[in-house]
């Protein structure tokens, strides 16, 4: 590093008066935007233990169908003599893609990074309404007890998909997980919506209303930029989602039939309602999801571009651009959700109009992945464990961006829709991208979190065998696709057409548990470097924004002094100063003349 | 360290792209690992569109990476002695890299408009219409071949009777043949069907055909394609429609058009001796 550590002169952490009542007020119902971001991360990090060993469901399934299940396939399946049964099976990815997506990805980006980041990253004290941003972290409580009580219901848990299809989802009689426990799983993503909502509010106004003295708009690090963005999203493209589950679960309770056609007969019962439209949910479904696959992927495209500027010691490569691509990704978001439906029945004369929007949103994208190889030439890389990461987070999105065009367009995507290639396109953004990101993230913002470094050897063992195996369980998957594959099935082979790709499947379902299984790594490392990690100062990585120059951990008000922003947040190997770094707090040297700047370099 | 890391973001393009070329060419034990067998000829288009978004993507796919691997090999801290270069972006680069993907991202959506058409909206015909008002008739849409309804978890199919027409009166009982998960269709003519649904969604997949298409309750939906080669073929569920949805496989058979007649012969025949048939009067 840069020598710009500063010993461990860390004030207290959190104002604490010894007594039962401040402990709760300070660690548990906490209004400081700090400990409310770790308390999402926790939480959501457990969840992200959950979501894994869900997969690891499945993967058993697909690569040893029928097969007794190790361990606790006789607690769970004692009737079945240690199999997975095809309803739970269903429950398995349907709740897979329920933990993952509401309970890890959406709330560690925006509930855990976003309110960790936003007001020190800006210069605020903190966010504009704590008690609303207390309040949407607990309501994330009513969603993880309604989740979590589902798995204890008729069926273990809601089996209709993520995406609940109707009429399948409406009708109790339609699928075991179609009971009460959908109804609670509804009721659950109800929830993360409100805390979403929370946090969006928040977030817009600390940003808008809160930035220190000369922090402008174009100033801010891309991590909060794609914060930024991503709240506009959640803010106008949630309640469209709130509205359909309501309208879901009124289809459930009172019949209402919204989604419900005439005429209906369900496992030999014939349908109450009726004069609905299943092709309804799937719109208001995807105008929500399909902005939502942004929200999972923009905050983490910023924290990216903050950690390859960082460890390449060099400016941003298109600052600008960048903003208006991420921007543009935003706008265009809104207009693209029907490139899920092309084989759905929608008028297919419409399908050609998302198709051209769709192929439009790679543009952005391909714009920004240009921009991060611009930022790494010429600089000087240093190949720490968050810059790893984040590098990793390039390669993979290069591939999850470029089979988004394959699906883009609509006449292959008659053929690969709902088929693997589709799976290997989601995780190779969503995990190989956005959790690969996160990972680079929280070996980043460690120090400032805690004081303390995590350990880089662990760290890079870490990140070498994710690496590996999340390409053997995922890259496979597009060779699947292209056979044609489907997803979603308990039992593939039983089609011809399928029959020989068992091997494939076991291979990958091997590199899945050797996967999951070197996250203990990470979970050593993040629970040991707690508390035993070497002590950093303010800013160990040398690095600009104005989070580095609050103290590790920030005390409560985040800042001792206030700060003062002279410039943007990438200002690397600058030559105005000897140091690699300037950060945005550091006058420029012809007014810095007597002025104290204690705070560092 | 750096020149190890290098080398693994290197292995990405290599690996990656070995990966594909050993499915394509077929060799074990990635046999078979490739698009399968394709017995619909118009839809041949889509197998082509495929391969071309893949060469094109594989070669932004390698340049990338192979950039990527090049400036982390040349740009490591630890063997750079250049200072770093000191710029903010390019305005001219910025330009190039957003007008050549969008120049080619547009081309994409252009040229592929006819074969989604072909697939989705031009219906095959049999000659012209009725013609009203004369010169405006749109030709006559070719009839369905048989009904499939999708329910949990089979796929109904009833053919049409005598007159090869759906719901005419001639069929309401008595001429229809009705099989389950047994598709019959004759090889070399442009086959249509209806689907439907009786209860939720499912997803009519004919992953040798190229089709797919979902089934929605309350929508009649029309699919077609024309099958070039007789042989036995798998019906899949590509929507999750319950715990079931795993095993609702049905078969296609496509044989020649004399098979193919006798075949419905002899289902018809079969269907008036069993006890549960009502063949009053008609024949």
């Amino acid at each position: 590093m840069s020598g710009a550590t500063i010993g461990a002169e860390a004030g207290p952490a959190h104002t604490s008066s010894g007594s039962i009542g401040a402990f709760v007020s300070t660690y548990v119902f906490s209004r400081d935007h700090k400990i409310i971001g770790l308390q999402f991360l926790f939480s959501t990090l457990l969840w992200f233990l959950v979501g894994g060993l869900l997969a690891l469901g499945i993967r058993w399934q697909l690569a040893w169908p029928w097969a007794e299940m190790p361990v606790i396939g006789r607690m769970l399946f004692s009737a079945e003599g240690g199999q997975v049964s095809p309803e739970f099976y269903t429950m398995l990815f349907t709740m897979h893609a329920t933990v993952m997506i509401f309970f890890v990805i959406i709330p560690i980006l925006a509930g855990a990074f976003g309110n960790y980041l936003i007001p020190l990253m800006i210069g605020a004290d903190d966010m504009a309404f704590p008690t609303l941003n207390m309040l949407s972290y607990w309501f994330m409580w009513p969603a993880f007890i309604c989740i979590g009580a589902t798995f204890f219901m008729p069926g273990n848990g809601a089996a209709g998909g993520w995406t609940s299809y109707p009429p399948l989802s409406v009708m109790e009689q339609a699928a075991p997980g179609s009971g009460h426990a959908q109804t609670f799983w509804l009721f659950g993503v109800t929830f993360v919506g409100i805390s979403s909502m929370m946090g969006s509010i928040n977030y817009m106004t600390t940003i808008i209303q809160m930035r220190a003295p000369g922090m402008t708009m174009f100033r801010l690090p891309m991590t909060i930029w794609g914060m930024f963005i991503t709240a506009l999203l959640q803010a106008f493209a949630l309640p469209v989602l709130t509205a359909a589950g309501f309208m879901q679960v009124l289809d459930r309770l009172i019949n209402t039939g919204f989604f419900i056609p005439e005429g209906l007969v369900v496992n030999n019962s014939v349908a109450m309602a009726g004069g609905g439209q299943p092709l309804l949910w799937q719109h208001l479904f995807w105008f929500y999801s399909h902005p939502a696959v942004y929200i999972m992927i923009l905050p983490a495209m910023g924290m990216v571009s903050d950690i390859i500027s960082c460890f390449a010691r060099k400016p941003l490569f298109g600052y600008k651009p960048m903003v208006y691509s991420i921007s543009g990704i935003a706008g265009l978001g809104f207009i693209v959700w029907g490139h899920h439906m092309f084989v759905s029945g929608m008028n297919p004369v419409l399908g050609m109009t998302f198709m051209v929007a769709t192929m439009m949103i790679a543009l952005p994208s391909a714009v920004k992945v240009f921009n991060w190889l611009g930022t790494i030439w010429g600089g000087k890389i240093q190949f720490t464990t968050p810059m790893l990461f984040a590098l990793s987070f390039v390669s993979m999105f290069i591939i999850g961006g470029l089979s988004g065009i394959f699906m883009a367009a609509t006449p292959v995507d008659i053929f690969i829709h709902d088929t693997y290639f589709i799976v290997a396109h989601f995780h190779y953004v969503l995990f190989a991208g956005t959790a690969m990101a996160v990972f680079g993230a929280i070996y980043f913002w460690f120090p400032k979190m805690f004081g303390r470094m995590m350990n880089e050897t662990l760290g890079k063992w870490h990140f070498f065998l994710t690496f590996i195996f999340l390409n053997g369980t995922f890259y496979p998957m597009h060779i699947l696709g292209a056979v044609g594959f489907p997803r979603r099935l308990a039992d593939p082979y039983h089609y011809e057409t399928f029959r020989h790709l068992l091997g494939l499947n076991q291979f990958m379902s091997v590199c899945a548990i050797l996967m999951v299984t070197t996250q203990i790594i990470f979970a050593y490392n993040f629970i040991t470097s707690m508390f035993w990690g070497q002590r950093v100062g303010r800013n160990p990585w040398g690095a600009n924004s104005l989070e580095w120059a609050a103290p590790s951990p920030p005390g409560h008000g985040n800042f001792d002094f206030q700060p003062v922003v002279y410039r943007g947040p990438y200002e690397y190997g600058s030559p105005e100063v000897d140091t690699d770094f300037y950060p945005q707090t550091q006058p420029p040297p012809e007014s810095s003349d007597g002025e104290e700047t204690a705070h560092d370099a | 360290m750096g020149r190890i890391w290098s080398i693994l973001f290197l292995l990405v393009p290599i690996l990656g792209v070995a990966f594909f070329v050993w499915a394509i060419a077929d060799i074990w034990p990635l046999n078979n690992h490739w698009l399968p067998e394709n017995i619909n000829e118009p839809s041949r288009v889509i197998d082509g569109l495929f391969m071309f978004i893949l060469y094109l993507t594989g070669t932004v796919f390698i340049g990338t990476s192979l950039l990527l691997f090049w400036f982390l090999w040349k740009y490591d801290a630890d063997r750079n002695a250049e200072p770093v270069k000191y710029m903010h972006g390019s305005h001219t680069l910025e330009v190039v890299w957003s007008i050549l993907p969008a120049a080619t991202l547009l081309f994409i959506a252009i040229y592929q408009m006819n074969a989604w058409a072909n697939a989705r909206m031009r219906r095959p015909t049999i000659g012209p219409g009725v013609d009203l008002i004369a010169g405006t008739a749109d030709d006559e849409l070719k009839p369905p071949l048989a009904l499939v309804t999708g329910r949990q978890f089979e796929w109904r199919i009833r053919y049409a009777g005598k007159d090869r027409l759906l719901g005419t009166n001639d069929d309401l009982v008595t001429d229809d043949v009705f099989t389950v998960n047994d598709l019959h269709v004759p090889v070399n003519e442009e086959i249509v069907l209806q689907i439907e649904s009786e209860d939720v969604l499912h997803s009519f997949f004919l992953p040798n055909a190229r089709v797919k298409q979902d089934v929605v309750p309350g929508m009649r939906q029309f699919i077609w394609f024309l099958p070039g080669k007789t042989g036995r073929y798998d019906i899949v569920c590509a929507e999750l429609c319950g715990w079931g949805h795993y095993k609702m496989k049905g078969r296609l058979t496509v044989e020649s058009a004399d098979d193919f007649n006798s075949w419905l012969a002899a289902e018809h025949a079969k269907q008036e001796q069993s006890s549960f048939s009502a063949s009053e009067g008609e024949e």
